[in-house]
């Protein structure tokens, strides 16, 4: 097949350079995990993250985490090449232990918060998201 | 009109036994004996099809995950024997594939507003204070609709006098467009899950639900529009609005009108049937979900819980009606009927048809204009290909003189039956969007496997809450294989160039043409412009069986 070029040349799908898999949890996040809990046991409940199922952009992902009575909550982005995203501190007279900020994903990949309880316990909830091309919407 | 056999009726796996004994009238199409206190009427995904039109079912819809083979995945056979629906009868015609093109002659159009309006108006003669509810996808699809941005079916739906309605496509007539339709409206404008993207909080614009009180029953209706708005379609066309499931909020919603004594919670929504399925099953304390966007239609309720969720087809081709008994702040019963709306058999309501050829008359003649014939069922429902998208990637092979082609899995478009003309209408009815361009550009193979990896998890990741609720890209040029069972990155196999049956190269570059892109400045012809062409110079169209794709791990 012979190809002439066309006067309008254009923008295709998605000019991201999006990756096929799901960015894998990095060693620089297991650091950070063990950093903030000292290798300790989390419970898997206590701690509420709530993040969009599929990014909306993602360039500026909203988060908001909540744990009651926690004194800090740690936001990682699991598999950014620097995972770290927040950590709110909660003093004794905080009226709520809950914060919300935005992040910006590489890819698809899991959203981790880890609440460090006043008692000393840990609490972890995570969350995939999805970063996608997006388009063919039904 | 071979009127025979049957149509459905309400109840619990009667549908097609007790339709089957019918013939085809309206009487009989209308029928329903008047149950509980309180009654809804609900329309969702008309795609701005104002007048009769054929609609052929997929015969490929695959469910993964916990949705593997249950309804609504089946089709063809499969669907018929899960309902006892006859071979023949005019509910396979209505609600299944197969032997479309057949059934078409015999059982004719289906759909058209002024018919819809006539069931609408006999479901109020039994309950005069019915409650209408749009599931949305209403002001897009048509070559009048794109002309008037929305204009004529906003003036054909509140004649109608719905009560409420939900949101999807609405938002690519812009953001402002949007903002002076919704405010014009004469009825409620709902989504708890439409926020406003800069504060994160809920939009001023819609209400997150809406109180009726009917049949001395307290009702909160709440809306839920399509959750991945900016990502299935442009967002830089609406960048004030945010949307996603929510679902947390959604429960914060239900709680907060149960407290306030709602009787019923009825949530009208926008998420596609697997979404709203998942939903159900987290969310507590919604009665009946009125689900839209993936365009299925089931003669019967699915029950989640305690949760009914019913699925109403699309294109103005059915009309759920839902009679429900609230008492002692309870929903204590049930009755349900998919109404199939044959064009043939409902007669037209006078107003609204007069109505319907208003907005229609200043087009008529660009409307009506003959582009060519074609000698093949024309259909675009099928999680792979059909053959409207099949045509649709000729034209833009020969017309933009590409090697690959890429044509989006939108659910929404007509079908025509062979021997049909193919009018600048119908040609509208595939392709009508307010970002049509068709570019032209180059693509390497590694980038296209991205691409068919990442829209192929949007179809079949088995969390629904990652679903959008489309179908495949469609390709032209280019075969592949995809196993569906696979997780994102390694269902698609096999990339061949159907033109030499070469292995795609990931490190080659491809000149690809495609249409609806998301991206913002995306340049080239308008995608009707380009099938008119490429229709123009063939006459009359053919269009083979399409083997491209190879399917596996269903």
């Amino acid at each position: 097949m012979s190809i002439t070029r066309r006067d309008t040349l254009a923008l295709g799908l998605g000019a991201a350079a999006l990756t096929v898999l799901p960015f894998r949890v990095s060693a620089a996040a297991d650091d950070a995990i063990a950093a903030f809990t000292g290798g300790a046991d989390m419970a898997d409940s206590g701690v509420e993250l709530t993040a969009p199922e599929i990014a909306e952009n993602g360039n500026t992902v909203p988060i908001s985490v909540s744990a009651e009575g926690a004194t800090s909550i740690l936001v990682l982005a699991a598999g950014n090449p620097t995972p770290g995203v927040a950590e709110f501190k909660f003093g004794e007279l905080a009226g709520s232990t809950s914060a919300s900020t935005r992040m910006r994903l590489a890819g698809t990949q899991d959203v981790i918060a880890i609440a460090k309880l006043a008692d000393g316990s840990f609490a972890k909830a995570s969350k995939t998201v999805k970063v996608t091309i997006g388009g063919c919407g039904g | 009109m071979a009127a025979s056999a049957l149509y459905g009726v309400s109840g619990f796996g009667n549908w097609a036994r007790l339709a089957a004994q019918q013939a085809l009238t309206q009487d009989q199409l209308l029928e329903f004996e008047t149950f509980g206190n309180v009654s809804l009427i609900h329309v969702t995904d008309i795609h701005a099809q104002l007048k009769p039109i054929y609609f052929r079912e997929p015969s490929i819809n695959l469910g993964v995950g916990g949705n593997k083979g249950e309804v609504p995945h089946l089709t063809g056979a499969e669907f018929r024997l899960r309902y006892g629906i006859a071979d023949g009868s005019p509910s396979h015609y209505a609600l299944s594939s197969g032997d479309f093109a057949s059934l078409a002659k015999a059982y004719g159009r289906v759909g058209g507003l002024d018919r819809v309006a006539t069931v609408i108006n006999s479901i109020r003669a039994d309950r005069p204070d019915a409650l209408l509810l749009d599931g949305g996808d209403t002001w897009h699809g048509s070559y009048t609709c794109y002309h008037t941005e929305g204009q004529d079916m906003v003036n054909v739906m509140n004649a109608l006098k719905p009560d409420a309605m939900t949101f999807h496509w609405e938002f690519t007539l812009g953001s402002e467009r949007v903002q002076d339709l919704v405010e014009g409206l004469p009825f409620a404008a709902l989504g708890q899950n439409i926020f406003d993207a800069e504060w994160d909080e809920p939009s001023e614009l819609f209400k997150p639900y809406e109180w009726f009180e009917r049949g001395g029953a307290k009702i909160a209706v709440i809306g839920q529009a399509f959750p991945y708005m900016p990502i299935a379609n442009p967002g830089w066309m609406f960048p004030e609005f945010s949307f996603g499931i929510r679902d947390e909020h959604m429960q914060a919603m239900v709680d907060e009108v149960r407290a306030e004594g709602a009787d019923l919670v009825v949530v009208l929504s926008h998420n596609g049937f697997d979404v709203d399925k998942a939903m159900a099953g987290k969310v507590t304390g919604i009665d009946v979900i009125l689900s839209g966007h993936t365009h299925d239609a089931l003669p019967e309720p699915v029950q989640v819980g305690q949760t009914f969720i019913i699925a109403s087809g699309s294109n103005g081709k059915f009309v759920s009606r839902v009679d429900l008994d609230v008492r002692d702040g309870k929903m204590m019963g049930l009755r349900h009927k998919l109404i199939p709306i044959f064009s043939d058999v409902i007669a037209p309501d006078a107003e609204i048809a007069q109505l319907i050829d208003a907005q229609r008359a200043p087009y008529e003649a660009q409307l009506a204009e003959v582009i060519g014939k074609t000698d093949s069922t024309l259909f675009r429902r099928g999680n792979f290909n059909g053959t409207w998208d099949d045509l649709i990637c000729d034209a833009l092979l020969s017309e933009r003189d590409a090697e690959i082609a890429m044509s989006p899995g939108v659910r929404w478009g007509p079908s025509l039956v062979p021997g049909d003309d193919i009018t600048r209408e119908d040609i509208f009815n595939v392709t009508s969007m307010s970002y049509p361009n068709a570019y032209r550009t180059e693509m390497t193979g590694e980038f296209i496997k991205v691409i068919l990896e990442d829209v192929a998890d949007n179809i079949f990741n088995p969390d629904p809450y990652y679903q959008q609720g489309g179908d495949m890209v469609r390709t032209g040029g280019l075969g592949y294989s995809i196993d569906i069972s696979k997780p994102q990155g390694s269902r698609i196999s096999d990339m061949t160039m159907l033109a030499t049956g070469e292995a795609v190269d990931p490190a080659k570059t491809y000149v690809v043409a495609g249409w609806a892109s998301v991206n913002e400045g995306t340049e080239g012809p308008p995608i009707w412009d380009v099938v008119e062409a490429h229709i123009r110079k063939m006459g009359t169209v053919t269009v083979g069986d399409n083997t491209s794709v190879k399917v596996t791990g269903m």
